[in-house]
């Protein structure tokens, strides 16, 4: 059962639509995240379940209750601010205080309540610093705690780890993720960064100018992305536009300029977009290719990039330009030379 | 790396002589026992700073210029901070338009400014001299308060404000426990300063004072108008010494350059 439901959400800034017809339900302890380039609507979503945007169309039922016009202060929701937004002339511990002092919780109870949950941020003993004596790790945890600590009904992260430093970055993710598991509250989080993501997420929510492309766990998402944005975000730099496709008894036959590829059988209907990561293609010299290539195409190499690890080579053949990352093992191919692009059947991911 | 500039330097003591000058010869003169004002000095004594409280309307109009101050402020405060607020926090149309009134007291001529107030307050509604007076010290305290509040509010970062609303405090209340005690050395500040602008003024109030109601500044000026001796020079020290205090205080709450810099 869901704990919380958007259902046909329209924002619209300055006459513009940011969310359109928006749909997006969570289920009751989840970890989800919304991702997406800058602009896609992510934040937008997040501050209107936050409360401090208001839908001009839709609904957003939060326990069956309707919700939509319940102002931010009344939500009981934990938001967790890129910039850590700490109030500066408040110590620590008046800082994580603050929300339980608007509840009238009794003075005792704070005490014990403030020290728990810097207990499990791992700040305890900081309680009488102020937020300008806290390197920025600290306050993100203080930032954390003060969310925590209103035993939220809903915990919202915005970026919230883009002002640290790479190090950090992974340390707190791990620790957001145990925090969250820990205390099994739902949590919807919002970043850019695809690894950090797909590393503390139950599901992932793709999103690509107002609408959510995928919304699935992240490896269904790694291997199975459903559209071509999908695919394109999350590192499919290939793409091969297919004139038709047949059912055949062993997979999918489809074709390309009267050429086709074997694709292994998959769940996607309709699809005729191939997807193909760089690393997943195979190059050979086209005097020394072996017999038992898949999907062969002839090509020629246009660029070769050095990367370290390998090599990275911009190929041209009949159905349109491939980047292909080969390790640096074999002698590296020269620029103009002819070759042989190995698609292997069982990388191809047909996306709509 | 030091370089020596004999030119710049000669410059430099020069424009010190020019502005300092007149107040260390005015300091010096208010010690002179004779009743004519002579520099330099030729006997020493505190005669002329004992006449400063002989002189009845001195004391008198120094309380009319502080009360005109003091309630002045607490009208351009309670004006000023929200105005501030609003232009800092929201956008919205005309707001460019509303800064421009809200500095334009600092812009036009305090003699224009004081001859329209005497025209319409005065001459027209036929306001009370103490009324009169206290809505065009409000009016000239305004910009100040504005500015300077406004300059720290251009430092706070709004997302607090979600932060404290997040956490359930009202609005109003967010802006008791998180916003004002985030600006209030900028209100501190604007108040010092409105204070003195106020307390120097002369311009407005000239054309506002009236029989029997003066200011310290005017009360100066007819004493100047008829006698010549050390009493305001000492009068003038006394003053010198109250603002250098106030700066003190600003420089110490905000550091000075908060507003050279705009």
């Amino acid at each position: 059962m869901s704990l919380f439901t958007l259902q046909d959400v329209t924002v619209a800034y300055q006459k513009q639509a940011i969310l359109q017809d928006f749909n997006l339900s969570i289920g009751e302890g989840e970890l989800v995240s919304l991702l997406g380039p800058s602009g896609c609507g992510k934040t937008t979503t997040l501050r209107l379940i936050a409360g401090f945007l208001q839908s001009k169309e839709g609904k957003f039922l939060f326990r069956e209750k309707d919700y939509t016009k319940v102002p931010v202060n009344k939500r009981n929701f934990g938001f967790v601010f890129q910039n850590y937004a700490l109030f500066p002339h408040m110590t620590v511990f008046d800082n994580v205080a603050f929300g339980l002092r608007q509840r009238k919780v009794s003075k005792a109870s704070i005490k014990d309540r403030v020290l728990r949950v810097l207990d499990i941020v791992s700040l305890r003993g900081f309680e009488e610093r102020f937020p300008a004596a806290l390197s920025g790790g600290q306050k993100q945890r203080v930032a954390i705690a003060r969310a925590l600590v209103i035993e939220p009904d809903l915990l919202l992260f915005d970026e919230p780890l883009s002002n640290l430093d790479a190090n950090l970055r992974v340390n707190m993710r791990v620790e957001i993720r145990r925090i969250q598991q820990e205390l099994g509250i739902t949590t919807v989080y919002v970043s850019h960064d695809q690894e950090e993501c797909f590393s503390i997420s139950d599901k992932v929510a793709i999103m690509n100018k107002g609408i959510i492309e995928q919304l699935s766990d992240p490896a269904t998402i790694y291997r199975q992305p459903k559209t071509k944005f999908v695919a394109d975000f999350i590192g499919f730099k290939n793409f091969i536009q297919f004139d038709r496709r047949r059912q055949e008894s062993d997979g999918i036959a489809a074709t390309v300029q009267g050429i086709t590829l074997t694709v292994q059988q998959q769940d996607n209907a309709g699809g005729l977009v191939g997807a193909i990561r760089p690393d997943d293609l195979r190059l050979y010299p086209l005097d020394a290719a072996p017999m038992t290539v898949e999907n062969a195409v002839q090509g020629k190499v246009l660029i070769s990039t050095y990367l370290g690890r390998s090599y990275q080579y911009e190929v041209q053949t009949s159905i349109g330009q491939f980047t292909v990352n080969d390790d640096a093992g074999a002698a590296p191919l020269a620029n103009g030379q002819d070759v042989v692009l190995e698609i292997p059947k069982k990388q191809i991911v047909l996306v709509d | 790396m030091r370089e020596k500039h004999i030119g710049l330097g000669i410059f430099t003591f020069l424009v010190f002589v020019f502005l300092l000058g007149p107040l260390v010869i005015i300091s010096v003169t208010s010690f002179e026992q004779g009743t004519v004002l002579r520099f330099p000095p030729e006997s020493f004594s505190l005669e002329w700073y004992k006449n400063i409280f002989e002189v009845s309307g001195f004391l008198e109009t120094f309380k009319v210029s502080i009360y005109l101050s003091l309630a002045g402020n607490l009208l351009a405060l309670l004006i000023g901070i929200p105005a501030a607020y609003a232009l800092n926090r929201f956008d919205f149309k005309g707001k460019a338009l509303l800064e421009g009134i809200f500095v334009s007291p600092i812009i036009i001529p305090g003699i224009v400014l004081g001859f329209t107030f005497l025209r319409f307050f005065i001459t027209y509604y036929q306001l009370p001299i103490y009324a009169g007076l206290f809505i065009g010290h409000t009016v000239i305290m305004l910009p100040f308060i504005i500015r300077v509040v406004s300059s720290s509010l251009a430092n706070f970062d709004f997302s607090i404000e979600e932060a404290a609303v997040s956490l359930g405090a009202s609005r109003i209340g967010t802006f008791f426990k998180v916003v004002l005690p985030n600006i209030k050395s900028g209100i501190i500040a604007g108040v010092l300063i409105a204070f003195l602008e106020s307390f120097n003024n002369v311009d407005i109030s000239v054309f506002m004072t009236g029989p029997g109601v003066s200011t310290l500044p005017i009360e100066m000026l007819t004493y100047v108008q008829n006698y010549f001796d050390p009493t305001i020079a000492a009068l003038s020290v006394v003053l010198m010494v109250i603002t250098a205090l106030f700066m003190f205080f600003v420089e110490r709450l905000l550091g000075l350059s908060y507003f050279t810099k705009r």
